[in-house]
Parts: structure tokens; sequence; C-alpha cells
């Protein structure tokens, strides 16, 4: 009989590591909270940077784990430890002795109404990236005017913001915001279109290319400050201030759409279940890996092994390779080697 | 009139919506590498006027995409070219700098 492993989470990290467990000789148990798999990917639109449908990526992977055991709108109760494994616990009343467990329970997207200086939910013209990538995908945004004049994206909304409770980097939304950017100015030609960054962290391929593609073809603006304040106007159009640090001085602009870019942040949900069996949880609230070099797959529990974005911010491709590792991980620990 | 010593100050806060940019328009049609600038500072650090009088390409560039006047800056460089040389975007400087004077005249 085939081997059990247990896969916390049916995004695409639970989702690749499912597929190669599925190519080892495991049947592995994928365990998904929502309605469907794919997490946080199977909401975006387009992936960088070869700006492939993330749709494609989602339906590969299901197609790829049509015979493993999936579980949907399933949450986890319990884990038990045993001396040789574990039982896991699902709200449907089964439960799963397995020898390994992999947490795949990826990231939180940062409520953007926290910063309410922003005013997400509070003014008509202000969305966030993820409900951007949901308009490319057809879904109706009244926010979103017919004929934007001048359009913005804020970097960092909730990322390296120690009073938001979050000290790491995001990394992928700088990349995202230029991605989103370039899509709107395809859309809107005549829109005037603002960066409103603190640094740019563009460190993966082709990255760089897209940011002087931005700049040089679409006419892209990045503005180095961050945005303190947005208000509104009696013509409904938002009013954005920051200081141009370039300049050193402050600068205000009017605006038609404000793109808010909030951040990759832990699941506090996700921690609190950890600290129950005895997981380690690290100082940014994620998951903590045995080592950050040559561990990230591992936690402080034997047999217990993570993929993805459940153990810090991670790129789609990252989030990937890590799975692959974590299945081959896995696979040497139950060969007992 | 009597002076109570209060006054007036002028707004210092850039306004992008005035902010003209009509020059800066002008120039990326002529030197389209201008809008590739990423406010290094390489260009400054390097130009010999700079340490004298303020020159810097980047605030040149800076200062049209706020729709500020820059001949200021513009009547201190010799078009020495060292800017265009440490440019890691490979933006011509020096073409830029003639290309933006001669809209002035």
């Amino acid at each position: 009989m085939k081997e059990n492993v247990v896969i916390i989470g049916g995004g695409i990290a639970g989702m690749e590591a499912a597929r190669q467990l599925l190519l080892l000789g495991y049947t592995p148990i994928i365990v998904e909270k929502k309605d469907h798999l794919g997490g946080h990917v199977a909401r975006w639109h387009k992936l960088f940077p070869d700006m492939a449908p993330a749709g494609d990526l989602v339906r590969r992977l299901s197609e790829a784990i049509s015979e493993a055991n999936i579980f949907l709108e399933t949450r986890i109760t319990s884990i038990n430890r045993l001396s040789n494994g574990y039982v896991v616990m699902l709200s449907n009343g089964v439960s799963i002795p397995c020898r390994a467990v992999l947490g795949a329970s990826g990231f939180r997207l940062f409520d953007a109404s926290k910063k309410e200086e922003y005013g997400y939910g509070v003014y008509n013209h202000v969305i966030t990236n993820s409900d951007l990538e949901a308009w490319f995908n057809g879904a109706e945004d009244p926010r979103i005017v017919a004929d934007p004049k001048a359009v913005g994206f804020v970097h960092c909304v909730g990322s390296r913001d120690l009073k938001a409770g979050n000290s790491q980097c995001s990394k992928v939304c700088c990349m995202t915001a230029v991605k989103q950017a370039i899509e709107l100015k395809e859309r809107f030609p005549d829109a005037r279109i603002y960066c409103f960054y603190m640094d740019l962290r563009l460190f993966g391929k082709k990255y760089e290319d897209f940011y002087i593609n931005a700049q040089q073809e679409y006419g892209i603006q990045f503005i180095r400050g961050r945005v303190s304040e947005v208000g509104e106007t009696a013509e409904e159009r938002l009013q954005v201030k920051a200081e141009d640090t370039l300049s050193g001085k402050p600068l205000k602009v009017q605006l038609d759409l404000l793109v808010l870019m909030s951040g990759m942040v832990c699941n506090p949900e996700v921690a609190e279940f950890a600290r129950t069996i005895r997981l380690d949880v690290d100082s940014d609230g994620f998951l903590k890996s045995l080592d950050n070099v040559g561990g990230i797959n591992r936690s402080n529990q034997p047999g217990f092994f993570y993929a993805g974005a459940c153990t810090g911010t991670k790129t789609v491709p990252e989030t990937l390779a890590e799975a692959r590792a974590a299945a081959l991980d896995i696979h040497r620990y139950l060969l007992g080697k | 009139m009597m002076d109570f010593g209060f006054k007036l100050s002028k707004s210092a806060t850039i306004d992008l919506d005035r902010a003209g940019t009509e020059r800066y328009e002008k120039l990326c049609a002529l030197s389209p590498d201008a809008r590739t600038c990423m406010a290094c500072g390489s260009c400054s650090a390097t130009c010999t006027a700079a340490s004298f009088s303020g020159m810097s390409v980047r605030k040149v560039i800076l200062g049209l995409q706020r729709g500020q006047d820059v001949r200021p800056l513009l009547s201190a460089c010799m078009l020495c070219g060292k800017c265009t040389l440490v440019c890691p975007r490979g933006i011509n400087t020096r073409r830029l700098i003639l290309n933006l004077s001669k809209s002035y005249d």
C-alpha cells in the first residue's frame, strides 16, 4: 500500500509537492480550507516575467494531481504526535495517520484598510494589487473609472512597516507594481502613471528589464517617497501627498485611481496552530525553517516539512522549486536516510 | 501701510497637476534615453562643474519632470562628457544637455 503524506494547503506549493510525491510513489492528501485549489495564484491574471496566464499554471498543476486525495473546504482540527509520525484530524471527521506532513499554508495578503491614511474602503477610487488582478481577469469594479487621467501605485503597503507589525520586505510587490503599471498603461494609453516607492527591489530574472521598459516605452514615472496621506476632492478625485525625496520637497498630485501594493504577511492562525505542536515560529510571524540556507524545507520537528510562503515571502518560481525540494526531502526522510 | 512683520511664503510643494512637463516631453522626443534615468547620481559625482556650481544631470532631468526651470544648472555645464562615460543606463547625457540647451534658445 502506498504511504500517505498530508499536505496542509492547496495552493501552488501544495499542488507542486503533491505532483512530485505522486511521481515518487506516495499518496499525497491535500487539505484546503477554500473551495478551490491554487490559492492566491488562482486569483491572479498574468505572472511575471513571461506574462503567462496564472490560470494555465493552476490548470496544469490540477491536471497533474488528479490521483491525489484532495479535501476542499476542510480544516485541520488537530495534529497529534505519535512515536513515529502524526495523526491529522480533519473538520470532516476523517483522521489520517502518516509519517510525514508538509506545511504549505502560504501567506495572507495585508489588509490595506489597516493603513487608514491610504483610504482603502474609505474613498471610492482606492484599490489593491489583488483587486486590480481580479479586474484584469474580467471582474467588474466600479472603483475603476472608464477613462482615468492619472493613476498612482503605492509600494510597500503593510510591508517594511514596523507599525503595521511587518518588518519584512514583501519582495514581489515592486515587480508586481511595475507589471501592473505597464498593463494599465496598455489599457489607458493617455493616463499618466506614477509609482511611489521607497526602494525599487527588482532582484529577479528580467525584472530590471521590465523597469527600463516601463520608463522608456511606457513613460511611467517613479517617484521616490512614501505616500503620507490620501484625501478626496469635491470632484471625487484623490488628492495624494508624498515627499519627493529626490527633490527634497513635498509633492501633491490628483489621481483617478490609486493602487495599493498590499504585501505578503504571515497568517497568525497558522502560527497559533504551529505552537500547539511545538513548531517554531519566526520573529516575523512566519513558520521558522530549521535554517535559512540549507534547511528551508525543514522544521524543528522530525517528519514536519515546509514549502512556499508559509516560511516567508516567496515568488511563484521560488515556491515551485521549494515544493519540489520538499517532496524529495520527504522521500529521503521516509526512506530513513 | 503698516508692517506687522507677517508675510506670505511661496509654497515649496511640487504640484504635479500644474507642473508643465512640455519641455521634458519635447526633450524625450529628441533624447528618449532621458526617460531611463534612475537617479543614481553617477553623473553628478563625476561632474567637473558640480562642486562649484551644483550642476547635476540627475537634477536637470528631475527638475524637468517637475516642471522647473533648469537653466541655472545648465549654464555651468562645459559639455566635457564625463557624465556620459559613467552613466550605467548608457544615457547620452552630453547630447541630452545639448538638445535641452537648444530648446531654450
